[in-house]
């Protein structure tokens, strides 16, 4: 670590500030000292280690970075860590029970609805929320609910099937 | 062939998913974007807010005291390092030097402990400037005396693949011709000469995982993770720019997330790997969509085609210029003109064929490689000729390409591999498919049209490609390569060859990544090469592991290695059958060791003829567009895979749904936009793409396999031909539905808008027919207005 200089006449900001937060994460307790500036997916990547959120277009725009904060989808790019504070947030990493792949998972990989796989961690969690508000949905409701998700690899016809797959396996 | 007529495949159960999907679906999947190292460091770009002014002076010293910064960076700072790269034309500076030639060009580099110490502090980078005229427009940089690069980089050495930097210097990148017969005669002598001239705008690859890299220096060393197509590529740029042995110099890919050409050649390395050195200490250096934009961008283009038909609708002559604007710094532009020369005129027979390319510098972000490679650019102008053609000579315009498609085996450019498709039967089956399915009856408010197009692309790019496969005592085996995996699914297709050429399971062979430190050389990644060209090498490798067998089956049996086979999974020695695992564990007499194959592709035998193999888009729309809004929707979307063999076919189907996916993108939204020096939309708001409520309302995916390429089975490349026709497809339906022939993309709603209007001047004032669904008279080809 090289130690900053000390700041001379007009000198730069004082850093910034952090705060102590502490929220459930896929199941577990996390406490953790956020910096306020921090995005949960800054956190979530960068802090805690947990890469399998994305981040493409960093303005809300391509769903890539989607996680669930207390069950509802979420952009975590645009969401500050610290208020994450008190909830509790799944990750792509919380879905799987052990070795057994979450049914939208198994149904993403039978269907191969993923090709470079950069987009697929925010589909799956879009896809989580989808099937929980809607176990049945028609095509029609499928592409309304991923409109905010974008890939650029597979043209989404095969992801369509994977959601209708998934559904078909889960709905009561 | 197989045809159906659904829109998303199916999952087939008996077939067990690609092998990256695990990785992939958990979140696990690691990309150079997740990579870290102990003790890194983030460097920011500071970018050039101008587009072409001389750097006065840089003042860094607030930034240097800011809170966290390590260092700055500028050009003068880089020591004896190599100052540019440039694989064609070393043209590309690391960091600015004496001037800047882009909008959004990295100045200097401030690196800091985190990602965000860096960014603050490259905000307090100070930079003085001279402006000079910029030239953002190709037209306006030819016409203008001002230069955007005042050397030439010619030299003995230089070059690539026989592309050399000019000599001389203006305002063209490079220049490219192509030509056979007497083109002015034909054209004189012709029943009727055809016209079109269209823009393809300038348009952003966009992976989503946008650019980045990772270098760590050490005396004598050089490790780089990144986002690379082309790992070897990049090894040799940063081995001659830091003076290293490229034994020295690693470059690891892991998974890439999202390529599409855009990620072909050196981009951030040397900048991440300057920073390191610079520093000290392993530096990251990432990028948001802006910072992309500012990276690199695919050639927009400008292109007239003149076509000479006889009597019969048979072409005789066809004369095409080339204008790319290639933006402010080479890249790979050189040869994308180059292919894109090769492949304007279509596949068809022309007896007389001039065609003239020129790449232009301009004041914005450099062009490169994107999917399809010159080939979308040319195929715009020259697919929608046809259309026009079809309708002036009162031809079909399905028709009038059967009568001009080159029959199988035909020449397409004399001393290349001639044409390994059926070209005539592609096409028949989109027209069919799109016959049956057209929209009927009368929609009020609502205009329909249908148009196909087709395209051929010496693709594959050279044939140069090694693997190696380990067989292990078990039998199992492990296959190295450096074919990066960019979705692709090329270790799924990789395994499956070896798992054949083997007779084991696929489940029993392990695929790595990327990583020159162990994988063997391999060309690049690109021109949807890897099936037919590393699957060569992949088969190749195999059989040399059979040799290797059979020679250990005969020393362990004390017999001549000639009297050892192999066969059926098996070898054969004095009457014994032996497993392969059998023997290795025999011949180093304990359950261990294992046994090397090694496979080697280049200019020679089944690949001494370039291409490699011809990539084919034969593809076909319907459009509806909505005449209040000028709104585009696509009703039907029909491609055609001719592959020669799928060893996947949902993957394959897979490759040309996405290929055609962003063909539509470039056809009805994309397109980057000046506005004076600056991009003004440089995010994906503005720069919109496909999105899931565009896909189209139907989808035909059909694969032609007809065993008539070159690579492994009788398989040829898959993954841009669906891309390459489809903008011209798309513009030649929009031109049927509104009756006036559009002259750039894309077709926002604003543009074809504009056309609806123009349509309905010309009919008022009774100047012209406008384009129909079979013959009719000369369509009026209006300029549309520029949008926005
Ligand atoms: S990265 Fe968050 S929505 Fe795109
Ligand atoms: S699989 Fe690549 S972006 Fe969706």
């Amino acid at each position: 670590m090289t130690e900053p200089r000390p700041p001379e006449g007009e000198g730069p900001a004082p850093a910034a500030t952090s705060v102590v937060i502490a929220f459930r994460l896929n199941g577990r307790r996390v406490e953790t000292l956020a910096p306020v500036r921090l995005t949960a997916a800054e956190l979530l990547r960068d802090q805690l280690g947990l890469t399998g959120t994305k981040v493409s277009c960093g303005i809300q725009v391509c769903g890539a970075c989607t996680v669930l904060v207390d069950g509802a989808p979420a952009s975590s790019c645009c969401l500050l860590a610290v208020d994450l504070d008190g909830t509790e947030v799944v990750t792509v990493e919380g879905l799987a029970q052990g070795r057994e792949l979450h049914p939208v998972q198994e149904a993403f990989a039978a269907a191969n609805a993923l090709q470079c796989g950069y987009c697929t961690p925010g589909f799956v969690m879009m896809t989580v929320a989808l099937l929980a508000a809607d176990p049945r949905p028609d095509r029609a409701a499928v592409r309304e609910w991923l409109d905010g998700n974008l890939c650029r690899c597979t043209g989404y016809a095969p992801i369509e099937t994977a959601v209708i797959l998934a559904a078909e396996r889960t709905a009561p | 062939m197989t045809g159906q007529p659904e829109a998303a495949p199916v999952p087939d159960p008996a077939r067990p998913p690609r092998r990256d999907a695990w990785d992939k679906v958990t979140g696990r999947a690691r990309y150079a974007s997740d990579a870290a190292m102990a003790n890194m460091a983030h460097a920011a770009v500071v970018r050039a807010d101008r587009a072409h002014a001389c750097i006065v002076a840089i003042n860094a010293d607030e930034a240097r005291r800011a809170p966290g910064v390590i260092g700055v960076i500028t050009a003068d700072d880089l020591g004896d390092l190599g100052r540019r790269f440039g694989h064609i034309v070393c043209d590309h500076p690391i960091l600015a030097e004496d001037k800047v030639r882009y909008y959004g060009e990295p100045v200097a580099a401030v690196v800091a402990e985190t990602p965000h110490e860096a960014a603050d502090a490259a905000e307090r980078v100070w930079v003085d400037y001279e402006d000079l005229e910029a030239l953002t427009t190709a037209a306006d940089a030819l016409a203008s005396e001002t230069l955007i690069h005042e050397e030439s980089y010619a030299g003995p050495e230089r070059g690539f693949l026989g592309v050399k930097p000019k000599a001389d210097t203006d305002n063209a990148a490079h220049r490219a011709e192509l030509g056979w017969g007497d083109v002015d005669a034909a054209l004189a002598a012709a029943e009727a000469v055809v016209e079109t001239s269209a823009a393809f705008p300038l348009v952003y690859g966009y992976a989503m995982e946008t650019y980045n890299a990772l270098a760590d220096w050490q005396p004598g060393g050089l490790h780089v993770v990144s986002t690379a197509q082309h790992p070897l590529m990049v090894r040799k740029e940063l081995a001659r720019i830091f003076s290293l042995p490229l034994a020295a110099v690693r470059v690891e890919v892991p998974y890439i997330g999202g390529g599409y050409g855009s990620k072909s050649y050196t981009k951030l390395e040397p900048l991440a790997a300057a920073a390191s050195w610079a520093t000290g200490r392993p530096v990251r250096v990432d990028t948001d969509v802006e910072g992309a934009m500012h990276t690199t961008r695919a050639d927009g283009a400008h292109v007239t085609v003149r076509t000479g038909f006889d009597s019969e609708g048979r072409i005789t002559a066809r004369a095409i210029d080339i204008v790319f604007d290639t933006g402010a710094y080479a890249d790979n532009s050189p040869l994308v003109l180059t292919k894109s020369v090769n492949r304007c005129f279509g596949p068809y027979r022309v007896p007389n064929l001039r065609v003239r390319g020129t790449a232009v510098y301009t004041n914005t972000t450099p062009a490169s490689s994107y999917r399809g490679f010159g080939a979308p650019q040319g195929a715009l102008a020259g697919e929608m000729n046809m259309d026009m053609a079809a309708d002036r000579l009162g031809i079909d315009p399905t028709e009038l390409r059967r009568r001009n498609l080159l029959e199988p085996g035909g020449t397409v450019i004399s001393g290349k591999r001639g044409l390994d498709a059926d070209l005539t039967a592609d096409l028949d089956a989109v027209a069919a498919e799109l016959d049956r399915h057209a929209g009927r009856g009368h929609e009020p408010g609502v205009r329909r049209g249908r148009a196909v197009a087709v395209t051929a692309s010496d693709a594959g790019a050279s044939p140069i490609s090694t693997a190696q496969v380990r067989m292990h005592a078990d039998g199992s085996v492990t296959l190295l390569t450096s074919s990066t995996e960019m979705g692709q699914g090329s270790r799924t297709a990789l395994a499956q060859i070896v798992a054949r050429q083997m007779g084991v399971a696929a489940a029993a062979v392990a695929v790595g990544q990327s990583d020159t430190l162990y994988t063997p050389f391999e060309w690049t990644t690109g021109a949807s090469r890897t099936t037919t060209v590393v699957g060569l090498a992949v088969k190749a490798a195999c059989e040399d592991l059979w040799r290797k067998l059979r020679a250990m089956a005969a020393e362990s049996a004390g017999i001549d290695p000639d009297e050892a086979t192999s066969g059926g999974g098996s070898i054969q020695v004095a009457g014994a059958d032996l497993a392969p695992a059998a023997v290795i564990r025999e011949w180093f007499g304990a359950d261990a060791g294992e046994a090397v194959g090694i496979g080697v592709v280049r200019g020679h035998g089944e690949t001494a003829l370039l291409p490699p193999f011809w990539e084919i888009g034969a593809v076909g729309v319907e459009v509806a567009v909505d005449e209040t809004t000028g709104e585009v929707t696509v009703e039907h979307l029909v491609t055609v895979g001719d592959v020669g063999h799928a060893i996947e076919p949902d993957l394959v189907k897979g490759q040309d749904l996405g290929a055609a996916t962003q063909g539509l993108g470039i056809a009805l939204w994309e397109e980057m936009v000046y506005e004076g020096e600056q991009l003004t939309n440089p995010n994906l708001i503005e720069y919109r793409v496909p999105r899931f409520t565009d896909m189209p309302r139907r989808i035909t995916s059909v694969l032609a396999e007809r065993g008539d390429g070159a690579g492994p089975y009788g398989a040829k490349g898959a993954g841009e031909g669906a891309l390459n026709p489809v903008p011209a497809a798309v513009a030649a339906a929009v031109g049927r539905a509104v009756g006036v022939w559009p002259t750039e993309l894309p077709l926002t709603p604003a543009r074809v808008w504009a056309l609806l209007r123009s349509a309905a001047e010309t009919e008022a004032a009774g100047l012209a027919k406008p384009p129909t669904a079979a013959g009719g008279a000369a369509p009026s080809t209006v300029r549309g207005p520029a949008a926005e």
